[in-house]
């Protein structure tokens, strides 16, 4: 497959999205509402549950499944309240060190204006800073499309994993043939695509994954079951460090991200 | 004084030349005005108070203490590591018009005696888009702030990630918040200054993590693009959707300051921080 193809296929309808993952991952999930500030967004699904016996807050977006659930869900593009739940229920896990794991799945943040009246920048700048001071461990997967920012927002994390044919961007490419090409044609989106290096292979060769998670929806049970091994082994490899570990690693993490040419002075 | 944007230049030149005579006209009224008199009205239109885009050197010559800034982590390039489509071209023309080698410049400086670490970006370098060489200054400059117990005090202005990096760019958010974070438990002092325009990425990451958030008059602050937003909302936007007054009545920003009197509120706020007051 090729990077439009990969882009097609993470985004197809029928891909299992945030709620099917949160439904065969844990046990006795219980979701829970609202940002206390403004309002309740669907696009974010969250709560409590166990991952093999053990507490753990889960943040997923959820695109929706059909007409009426993607509406309701504003087709998985959260807003401000959206970013503020995740944070609050990350600032929770941290109070009663619960590991909190993220499910990244969307196309950006929301940009309607609600949103910007609302301070979608603010709210995503927020949950990033406050996510790489979490003294608690944070594990993001990346299970369609990791949509610039908007995605960034729940992947600040110590570890990154990746569905083998999502995808994971700094912008759509059809924003980025637009800018470059003025029309975002087929072909464009597609040169785009390849350009902006997009897959969950070059992920993983930049380092912006930590491993792919293999895709066989044909066995979602026994996909799943896999994927939760690697959270369990992820989850229990974190929990073993002090909290100074914790914050160094995943401040180490991201801190060597960047190619550039330095001459010496 | 080190001029680098078009406009500037033109200054350069007329100064240079003796004449004075030289005519800028505001983009934003069309009011002529000769560029000495702009110059000694800190860059501000007389006629409509248009604040123009100012460059990093400008900038600092107008913020901080005479000969007080030191300039810190030079040096750095960005390199076209996926050869993305005109990416060389764009990096070698803004650094041939800007006469800087990339969008942000960083460094310790003085405002009336308070030192501080300070960076300013430069829309004129590719919209001031944060690609890895913006990303690695701004967060060497906070370890860096972080390590000698200083407040910083940073302009932000961006177009948002630099999508020619792909997603590298996109990692600098997190790196530049995690270095912030790590600054802000310090107990240290950070001050955002809004220019115009302040989007994307940016927006979404170390320009809305301040302690205290200024923004210039009129300067345009938002994560989407306006385009994007009214395709998305299929309405039409209030005149002043996302400038610095619309945020101001939002709630995202702590004061609006004319940039004559930007100085001296760094001042006083520098001041009122110092841990020995």
């Amino acid at each position: 497959m090729d990077s439009y193809e990969k882009l097609k296929t993470a985004r197809k309808n029928g891909r299992p999205t945030g709620g099917a993952y949160i439904r065969e991952i844990f046990e006795f999930p219980i979701e829970l509402h609202g940002d206390r500030r403004y309002g309740e967004d669907l696009a974010i699904m969250a709560g409590l549950a166990y991952l093999e016996k053990r507490p753990v807050t889960f943040i997923a977006m959820e695109k929706g499944t059909d007409l009426q659930s993607r509406v309701a869900r504003n087709f998985g593009c959260p807003k401000p309240e959206g970013y503020r739940k995740a944070l609050r229920l990350m600032k929770q896990a941290e109070k009663f060190h619960r590991p909190v794991i993220c499910f990244v799945d969307t196309l950006g943040a929301y940009p309607g204006a609600d949103a910007e009246e609302r301070g979608q920048g603010q709210a995503i700048a927020e949950s990033i800073m406050e996510m790489m001071g979490l003294r608690t461990p944070v594990i993001s997967v990346v299970i369609g499309e990791g949509g610039s920012g908007g995605a960034l927002a729940l992947a600040s994390a110590n570890k990154v994993f990746i569905l083998e044919h999502a995808v994971y961007s700094v912008i759509s490419p059809e924003g980025c043939a637009s800018i470059l090409w003025k029309e975002s044609t087929t072909e464009n989106v597609a040169k785009a695509a390849d350009c902006l290096h997009i897959t969950a292979q070059d992920m993983k060769n930049f380092g912006v994954a930590e491993d792919i998670v293999t895709e066989d929806f044909e066995h979602f049970p026994k996909m799943c079951k896999e994927l939760r091994r690697q959270l369990v082994f992820a989850v229990d490899e974190l929990s073993g460090m002090t909290e100074k570990q914790l914050l160094a690693q995943r401040y180490e993490r991201f801190r060597r991200f960047g190619i550039f040419a330095e001459r010496a002075n | 004084m080190g001029f680098i944007n078009d406009f500037a230049q033109k200054v350069k030149e007329t100064v240079a030349g003796g004449t004075q005579v030289q005519k800028v006209t505001c983009k934003k009224c069309g009011h002529e005005d000769s560029a000495y008199k702009l110059i000694e009205n800190y860059y501000i239109c007389p006629e409509c108070g248009y604040h123009f885009r100012l460059g990093a050197k400008e900038r600092l010559d107008l913020v901080c203490d005479k000969n007080s800034f030191h300039e810190l982590f030079t040096g750095l390039t960005s390199i076209d590591f996926l050869h993305f489509p005109g990416y060389y071209e764009k990096l070698e023309k803004a650094r041939k018009t800007t006469g800087e080698e990339d969008a942000v410049t960083c460094g310790i400086a003085t405002i009336a005696g308070n030192e501080f670490a300070v960076f300013v970006m430069d829309s004129k370098f590719i919209m001031a888009s944060m690609g890895s060489v913006v990303g690695e200054k701004i967060t060497r400059l906070f370890e860096y702030a972080t390590e000698h117990k200083m407040p910083v005090v940073g302009f932000t202005a961006s177009g948002g990630a630099r999508m020619q990096e792909g997603v590298i760019s996109l990692m600098q958010m997190a790196k530049v918040s995690g270095a912030v974070k790590n600054h802000s438990n310090a107990g240290l002092l950070y001050i955002t200054v809004l220019t115009d325009p302040t989007t994307g990425g940016v927006t979404a990451s170390f320009a809305m993590q301040g302690d205290i958030i200024l923004s210039e008059p009129a300067a345009l602050i938002g994560f989407a693009g306006r385009r994007v937003v009214e395709q998305t909302t299929k309405s039409q936007l209030p005149d002043n959707f996302q400038s610095a007054e619309f945020l101001l009545e939002h709630g995202f920003v702590d004061a609006i300051v004319p940039r004559r009197e930007l100085r001296d509120t760094l001042a006083e706020l520098l001041h009122m921080h110092k841990r020995s007051v």
